[in-house]
Order: structure tokens, then C-alpha cells, then sequence
């Protein structure tokens, strides 16, 4: 299920975030979006989400308009594991994840047998089944985002957006997560949409780039057709190689001091 | 003697001073009931301020309604509005409180009603008004005791018609608690993940925070400003039961009543004088929420 962006433009205060954008996020992709802070990002991602509306400009979700979804329909096509969360209620990491649940369940229903089965799986998946009984509000950033992220998946969505998701986590837990995102796009055909401050992890992960810049698309493509030195000059200000890296099987970018 | 006039049965009342049933059925036990009421309906929207306003510290009297409310029955007793008879007290009351929701609601609403725009405005709509009630005591001359005295709480001299009128507000909001229990589990996510979950949070937030206020409104109308009820009883309630709102409105809606039901008679029964409700409230509340409060936070210290 793929996204179709016509000439979006979004502003806060009068200040114009994102202006002209249009793009296609095909269906069964793993798509990075980078930029430089400020460009943008989250606000597309909250875009894509239907968290906020466009000032102008349409988006469609598998070719129909995103206003069009009946919200708890969209919440069962799309997961959101976003930049910052917090929480105040202490309440269990399985609660949490039960939450993902939640378009499943009937008002006055309870979780049926898949809805369990499908939770005491996501909590292995995503590596948090030994802390399930414990409360969110004890955890630390990084176990926190690795039960938003096991609560996205709970809530098994054709299109599963990340917004920073693994800023707060080690490289182990990094891997494994972006690894699952990764394997519900190739295995299952679903569509993952990540936002990166990591140039190294976008490449690494996502077979499709998008660099914004000023709130615009300054490029956008295949990554090995986008992920170019000249690209990433452009957009980050930056001096960079780009080559390819055998271990990871992908291309990856160093930098290099801009006196040296 | 209850179960006299419930079932009819003379047997009951035999041998009893003819006042007693008059006492029981029409002064004690209105009251009563209206206490376990007015707890019942303050404790329940207490958890709903905390859970949409994410925030703990939130009670019934958050946006206002506290403020607005006694403003209005400030300026009935001032007025000396006797035309709509001794309801015109509490029905400007309930005026004043609808009329600080309103505004308060239209004040955040171009923010999307976040709630630190929500707390923010109710705490400059209530400064106002506490400005306003200020000025009204400083022009009222004699009334002015009427006035502090009304807005301190009580439940002396309440009538079946109050407790008629906070226990249809209470069952109510109980029901549209229950409805929107779960929603109200995924607000405490944030309004974004909530969002993506599927929940119309725009109007969620509005229902629950109209409703809560709407019962808060009728218990101070009705008895007057009551505090800490409201702020204590989710907390204790979520140590107890959890934080899952489908078990926490209806825990609170039974430990407020108990609790408000307990003050009253201590303060009726046990005390030399009749203390006002709300002043004993705030008394044995206030320290004992200290208490939890430095419980609760020193069990999370780290060093």
C-alpha cells in the first residue's frame, strides 16, 4: 500500500514548513526520508498520519484520499512508532502493547485469542517479552521506544511508519528493530516509511531515499540512484564519498571535515 | 424506618416518635445521599481531567469550574436574587461554571486543545474570576459571610431534589466514562499515537472534558467547592486498582463516595461544631497527599 503526495504544503504560525512537496512512496518499499534538522520530516511524517492536514495539496493512500479513510479503518492500515514518547500512567508494557489492539476490538469487546496471540508474539519480536510486566513509566528512553515500537507492530499494519525510531537505542536493538521492519517489507510486502538522522542507517536499511531540504524535495529515488556525494552536499552542507560496503551488502557514506 | 416507607409495612415505625421519620427520610438521609453522590461525581471526573490533561496533578477544578461557579453564586448572594426562589444560588453557580468551560474550551481550541493549552487558560480564566470574587466580598458588606461560608461546602439542609440532581449528572457521566474508558486509556500515549490508533481525539477530549466538567459544575453547585476529593481519590484509586480506566472511573466513583459520605459525618456526627466540608476536606486531604505524594516519589529516587 503506497502513498501518492501532490503539491503538499504545510505551515505553522505563517512560517511555511513544507511547500510544493510531491512524491510517490510505492507500496512494498523500505523508504528513508533524510534532511537536515528542521527541514520537515516529522511534519510529513504527521502528514502521512493524517495527524495534521495540509494547507493545500493532496495525499492519497493505495489511490484513495487520505480524508476519505474512516479513521479507525486508516488506524489498520497504518502504524506510527513516533520520535518522542511519553507517558504519565503506569501502566504495564503489555498493557501498552494491547493498545496497538485497539482498532480490532469491538467498544465493549475483549481481546480475542488472535489479538493475545498476536501480542505475545510482537513482545519476542521486538525483544521486550522479559519486561512485559513491568511499567512503562520504570523504563528507560530506549526500552520505552522498544515497546512503542512491539505496540506497532501489535497493531499489524500494511504501512508502518517510523519517525526517528531508533534514536534511543544501542546498535544491538537498532539492528534487531530496523532488521523486522525490514523483513515485514521484503517477506510480507508491506511498506515502511522511516525518518533518519543516520545517512549510514538509511542506506544501510531502506531501498528507497528521500533528501528534504527547506521543506522540498531535493532528491528522491532508488538509493543507490540518490545517494550521491553531490546529493548530500547539497543537502547537509556536507563533504562526503559514498561507496559500497560488502558486509552490510550496502552503500555507505563517509565523511570528512570541512577544513581538512 | 427506611425499609418502613419502602415497604409500606407500619410494623417498621411502631413505637417511634412521630418526628424521627421525618428527620431520617428528609433531612438525613438527602444528605447522605448527596454527599456519596457529590464524592462519587467529583472523584469520577477528577480521573478524567488527569487522564485527557495527561497530567496527575489535574483535578475537577482544573479549567475553572471551581472559580466560575463561585463567581456565580457570589454574584447571586450579592444581588440578593431571590426571584428563582433558594435555587437561584446554585443555578448561577452552574451558570458560572458553564460559562468559564466555554471559555476556557474556545481560549485553547485554536491550539487544537493540547493540554498545557487547556491548563494554561483555565488558569488565567480562574485568576480572573478569583479577581472578580475578590471584588464582589470587597462590595458585599454584610453578605460577605454568607458568601465565604457557601463557598467553603456543605451538605447541611440538602433536599431530595439535590440529590435527584447530582445523582442523574453523576449516573450520566458514569455512563459516558464507561463508554469512552478505553479511548481514554489511549489518550495517556499522547494525542498523536492515540490519533493513529484510531481515536477521534479532537472529540474525545472535548466529550469528556465537557461531561467532567458538567458533573464537577452540578457537585458545586450543589454543595458547594469541595477540594482534594477530586485530586486524592484517582490517585489512591490508580495505587489500588491501576491505571486502566475501565476499572479506575468506577473505583473512584465508589472510594469518592465513601469518602466524601465518611467527612460529612465526621464533621455532622463526631466533631464539637460543624466544620464546612470543603475546609475538612482540604485539612485531612492536603497532608495525607503530601504523604502518597513523597511515598510515591521517593520509592523512584535513584541515588
Amino acid at each position: 500500500m503506497g502513498f501518492e503526495l501532490d503539491d503538499i504544503a504545510f505551515a505553522f504560525a505563517g512560517r511555511p514548513v513544507l511547500d510544493g512537496v510531491s512524491l510517490a512512496l510505492e507500496g512494498g518499499r523500505f523508504h528513508g526520508i533524510v534532511g537536515p534538522n528542521g527541514c520537515g520530516k516529522t511534519t510529513l511524517v504527521d502528514l502521512l498520519c493524517r495527524y495534521r492536514r495540509p494547507l493545500r495539496g493532496g495525499i492519497r493512500l493505495g489511490g484513495r484520499r487520505l480524508p476519505d479513510w474512516p479513521r479507525r479503518q486508516l488506524a489498520r492500515e497504518i502504524a506510527l512508532v513516533p520520535q518522542n514518547f511519553y507517558i504519565n500512567f503506569p501502566f504495564t508494557v503489555r498493557d501498552v502493547v494491547m493498545m496497538g489492539r485497539h482498532p480490532y476490538i469491538p467498544r465493549f469487546g475483549s481481546p480475542s485469542a488472535h489479538d493475545v496471540e498476536t501480542v505475545e508474539r510482537v513482545l519476542a519480536e521486538a525483544g521486550v517479552a522479559g519486561m512485559s510486566g513491568r511499567l512503562v513509566t520504570e523504563l528507560s528512553g530506549g526500552e520505552r521506544q522498544r515497546v512503542v515500537f512491539a505496540r506497532a507492530l501489535a497493531q499489524d499494519t500494511p504501512v508502518l511508519v517510523l519517525d526517528e525510531a531508533t534514536s534511543n537505542l544501542d546498535v544491538g536493538h537498532a539492528v534487531r528493530l530496523l532488521g523486522l521492519a525490514a523483513d515485514q517489507v521484503r517477506r510480507q510486502g508491506r511498506t515502511a516509511i522511516g525518518v533518519f538522522q543516520d545517512l549510514n542507517q538509511a542506506a544501510a536499511w531502506c531501498d528507497r531515499l528521500v533528501f528534504m531540504r527547506d521543506g522540498r524535495v531535493a532528491a528522491a529515488g532508488p538509493t543507490a540512484d540518490v545517494l550521491t556525494p553531490e546529493t548530500i552536499e547539497s543537502v547537509f552542507g556536507v563533504r562526503a564519498r559514498v561507496f559500497f560496503e560488502p558486509f552490510s551488502n550496502s552503500l555507505q557514506v563517509a565523511f570528512r571535515s570541512q577544513d581538512a | 424506618m427506611v425499609a418502613g416507607r419502602l415497604t409500606g409495612d407500619p410494623d417498621w415505625v411502631r413505637g417511634m416518635n412521630d418526628i424521627f421519620p421525618v428527620v431520617v427520610l428528609d433531612v438525613r438521609l438527602p444528605r447522605i445521599l448527596t454527599a456519596a453522590l457529590v464524592g462519587g461525581g467529583l472523584a469520577m471526573s477528577g480521573v478524567v481531567f488527569q487522564g485527557i490533561l495527561l497530567n496527575p496533578l489535574a483535578d475537577p477544578y482544573t479549567l475553572g469550574v471551581s472559580a466560575g461557579a463561585a463567581f456565580g453564586a457570589a454574584l447571586a448572594i450579592l444581588l440578593n436574587l431571590g426571584a428563582l426562589g433558594s435555587a437561584s444560588v446554585p443555578l448561577f453557580a452552574f451558570a458560572g461554571a458553564a460559562a468559564t468551560l466555554a471559555a476556557v474550551v474556545y481560549l485553547s481550541s485554536a491550539e487544537g486543545l493540547s493540554s498545557n493549552s487547556l491548563i494554561l487558560s483555565g488558569i488565567i480564566v480562574a485568576s480572573i474570576l478569583s479577581a472578580g470574587i475578590s471584588f464582589l466580598k470587597y462590595v458585599a458588606d454584610e453578605q460577605v459571610a454568607v458568601i465565604i461560608f457557601w463557598l467553603m461546602g456543605s451538605f447541611a439542609s440538602k433536599s431530595w431534589g439535590d440529590v435527584a440532581l447530582a445523582g442523574a449528572s453523576t449516573a450520566a457521566a458514569l455512563g459516558v466514562f464507561l463508554v469512552f474508558a478505553r479511548e481514554m486509556n489511549l489518550m495517556s500515549l499522547g494525542p498523536q499515537m492515540a490519533a493513529s490508533l484510531g481515536v477521534d481525539t479532537r472529540r474525545v477530549t472535548l466529550t469528556l472534558l465537557v461531561t467532567a466538567s458538567l458533573v464537577a459544575a452540578v457537585c458545586v453547585s450543589v454543595a458547594g467547592i469541595i477540594g482534594f476529593v477530586g485530586l486524592l481519590v484517582p490517585h489512591l484509586m490508580r495505587l489500588v486498582v491501576g491505571p486502566d480506566n475501565r476499572r479506575l472511573v468506577p473505583a473512584s466513583l465508589l472510594a469518592g463516595a465513601l469518602l466524601l459520605l465518611a467527612a460529612d459525618t465526621l464533621t455532622r456526627a463526631v466533631l464539637p461544631a460543624e466544620v464546612p466540608i470543603g475546609v475538612l476536606t482540604a485539612l485531612i486531604g492536603g497532608p495525607f497527599f503530601c504523604y502518597v505524594f513523597r511515598r510515591q516519589q521517593s520509592a523512584r529516587r535513584v541515588w
